[in-house]
């Protein structure tokens, strides 16, 4: 082991930070080592352009890995004659060029869009033992928190800090503040990670991490299962936080262990070693720490245009002056008047015309299953339009396929299609149409977000299986024998 | 980076609290590869709808823009940065911002100053019919009427700020230590480099 080895208890992510500070500056900044960097084309052009106008190069290409996600079409990719399908839309054309030569040019792995490893970002680097314990993650993209949940420090960045990355391997950063959020006790049947953590958000708002990085802690997080805790770090940036991240276990090692960029013989012992020494020491403090019950959390929805308007699903939409801060008054009046909703309305009652199962956050292959649990032997409401299922990866797929999901997805009315961030956020073709209401298990209901006009519901895998087969928000624990959802 | 002294001028009275990276800039604004012409698109949403503040003549090519708590939170597009500038921001005004977007905006010679709440509401006031000015060298925003308001910024942010210093040329300079770095990580952690995909070594 290297690394200032500090004789006062260490959160886990000070253990994490101290590993990597390259160099500490008077004023106390620090620079930071980063292990792994993921890319997509939406955030590399034009750093990728700086680069070659600076004369510069990637300094650490082998820790480096491109994967194009969120333009592509999640229709075929391939013709029937086996050729590449065009990408109609000339400005996602460009980027995804811009990438695949990008890419080889700078000497990166890349995973084109036709690969069987092709997927978001935030599924591939985990599933592809890319992404590892103890390391510092960082991509072009705020959902990055996601690989906190194999016990990783990771977070977004900017373009001019993918830029900084890839000319130096390092970041200028200070220290962030940390936080704890503690989950005790059972989660009920039908309550699921992204339950969990939409009530989280509730409860601590869209800024209450700002500045800190959260370790999600307690008996919860410790019987998740490691796609539970993946889809739990995702959304830290919702609640503010630039990285959330839980101490790796058993679960994780047993995740990784073969994966194609996983360390493996005499390597993956000695990671072993450093790995099982990553979490918070006994007497660390925290700066900031919250206590969740978990009986208290209930399958939860999203109502508003922000994601700390969240309610039980067997709530209301809540009146605007039930809030005691007069501007979080103005912003729910204004959330409403967007989603179209009475104060009142029980959340049973809201119609949906939509329904979307996928994003970074929720198209695993737990995630497809808990969908396909619930849309067994059923079928998708009349009044829902449009239902897809987007698995997050190429590998997911055939998972999903050879387990028969996928016509269980069909059958029921979704339609089944090729990974990438599709309806998550509208820069692809998978849009939501002004006015309609859609039941998203993505991360972000902001105005515009699923396409202009779109109004989103965020809710669980299961219960946007649920909202398709009623055709509105529904109650998953009123469906089906509830099974054991401990992850 | 352009270096930042004194940013006087009017200064739009958003107010709004929140205010998130889809409505700064739509995500379907973002595919472009270059950073020029986002301004187009910045704050699309608000813009369409009649009477904001974008929309009075007054404030067309504002240099500062005032809004409410938690400015820039959601995504890492750093194109809402890009957006701001290329519409003439070069200041924002909040009583506080999402930690990327607050990156984001400095790395591109953006300033985003926190000022507590009360001040901000006073600034909004001020802002409807005065000019305000936001002075860096001296850490204090100023209006016609004598207020002053100080605020706090990283030293190492302000340096870069006035000076105009490229990050990646100043970190460049921390070329041994990094190298040293290396050289340990390698040795104790071996696993970390060069993590080829087994399968197609
Ligand atoms: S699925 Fe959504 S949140 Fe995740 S990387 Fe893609 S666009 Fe970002």
């Amino acid at each position: 082991m290297f690394g200032a080895m500090a004789s006062k208890p260490r959160t886990l992510y000070e253990k994490i930070w101290d590993q990597h500070v390259v160099e500490r500056f008077d004023d106390g900044t620090c620079l930071i080592y980063i292990d792994r960097h993921l890319v997509h084309e939406v955030t590399s052009p034009q750093a990728f352009d700086a680069l070659r106008l600076a004369g510069r190069t990637v300094r650490r290409p082998d820790l480096t890995l491109a994967v194009p996600d969120h333009n592509l079409p999640t229709t075929a990719r391939l013709a029937p004659d086996g050729s590449r399908v065009p990408i109609a839309d000339p400005q996602s054309a460009a980027q995804l060029a811009a990438l695949e030569r990008n890419a080889p040019a700078f000497g990166i792995d890349y995973i084109d869009a036709i690969a069987p490893e092709q997927g978001i970002v935030h599924v591939v680097g985990p599933e592809q033992g890319f992404s590892l314990p103890g390391a510092t993650i960082v991509c072009g993209d705020s959902h990055t928190a996601a690989h906190g949940g194999i016990g990783a420090l990771a977070f977004g960045i900017g373009t001019s800090e993918v830029e900084h990355v890839l000319a130096t391997q390092t970041l200028q950063l200070r220290q962030s503040k940390t936080m704890e959020v503690r989950a005790e006790g059972e989660l009920g049947p039908g309550v699921t990670p992204k339950d969990l953590i939409l009530h989280i958000i509730g409860v601590i708002g869209t800024a209450g991490g700002t500045g800190h990085v959260i370790e999600y802690r307690g008996h919860v997080f410790e019987e998740m299962s490691v796609e539970g805790r993946l889809t739990v770090c995702n959304m830290s940036i919702e609640g503010g936080a630039r990285a959330g991240l839980i101490a790796p276990d058993d679960k994780v090692f047993a995740y990784l262990a073969g994966r194609p960029y996983a360390p493996a013989g005499d390597d993956w012992d000695r990671a072993m070693e450093w790995w099982r020494s990553l979490s918070t020491d006994a007497g660390a403090s925290f700066d900031r720490s919250v206590v969740i019950d978990a009986a208290d959390v209930e399958p939860t929805v999203s109502w508003g245009t922000s994601p700390e308007d969240v309610v039980a699903v067997s709530g209301a939409v809540p009146s605007p002056d039930s809030f005691a801060d007069p501007s979080k008054q103005d912003a729910a009046r204004k959330s409403l008047d967007y989603m179209d909703l009475a104060p009142g309305t029980p959340i049973e009652d809201i119609a949906v015309e939509n329904v979307f199962i996928g994003s970074c956050t929720n198209s695993r292959i737990e995630d497809l299953r808990a969908a396909a649990e619930i849309l067994k032997g059923r079928k998708k409401a009349p009044n829902v339009r449009w239902a897809i299922a987007v698995p997050g990866s190429g590998l997911v797929k055939r998972q999903a396929e050879a387990e028969g999901l996928d016509r269980i997805f069909t059958e029921a009315g979704f339609e089944w299609r090729e990974p990438g961030c599709s309806a998550c956020l509208a820069m692809n073709p998978d849009k939501v149409p002004p006015g309609e209401r859609c039941a998203s298990t993505s991360n972000r209901n902001f105005v515009g977000r699923q396409g202009p006009g779109a109004r989103t519901h965020l809710v669980s895998p299961a219960m946007a299986a649920a909202a398709a087969v009623t055709g509105r928000l529904a109650d998953v624990r009123k469906f089906a024998p509830c099974q054991e959802v401990g992850g | 980076m352009k270096a930042v002294s004194t940013i006087r001028g009017r200064a739009i009275p958003l107010g709004l609290k929140n205010v998130d990276t889809d409505v700064i800039i739509p995500a379907h604004w973002l595919k472009t590869i270059s950073r020029e012409g986002l301004g187009k698109g910045a704050f699309e949403t608000i813009r369409a709808t009649p009477g904001n503040p974008f929309d009075v003549e007054d404030f067309a090519g504002a240099p500062i823009l005032i809004a409410g708590d938690n400015f820039g939170c959601g995504s890492s597009r750093e194109h809402a940065a890009w957006a701001m500038l290329d519409m003439g921001l070069t200041a924002v005004i909040a009583p506080s911002f999402s930690d990327i977007f607050a990156g984001n905006a400095f790395k591109n010679g953006i300033l985003a100053v926190e000022l507590p709440q009360e001040q901000v509401d006073r600034l909004l006031e001020v802002a409807k019919d005065e000019q305000i000015a936001v002075d860096l060298e001296n850490q204090v925003v100023t209006t016609p009427f004598q207020d002053r308001f100080e605020f706090q910024i990283d030293p190492f942010r302000k340096r870069c700020l006035l000076e105009g210093l490229d990050e990646i040329g100043l970190t460049l300079g921390s070329e041994s230590e990094i190298t040293r770095h290396e050289q340990v990580r390698e040795g104790a952690m071996p696993w970390l480099d060069k993590p080829s995909r087994r399968d197609a070594a």
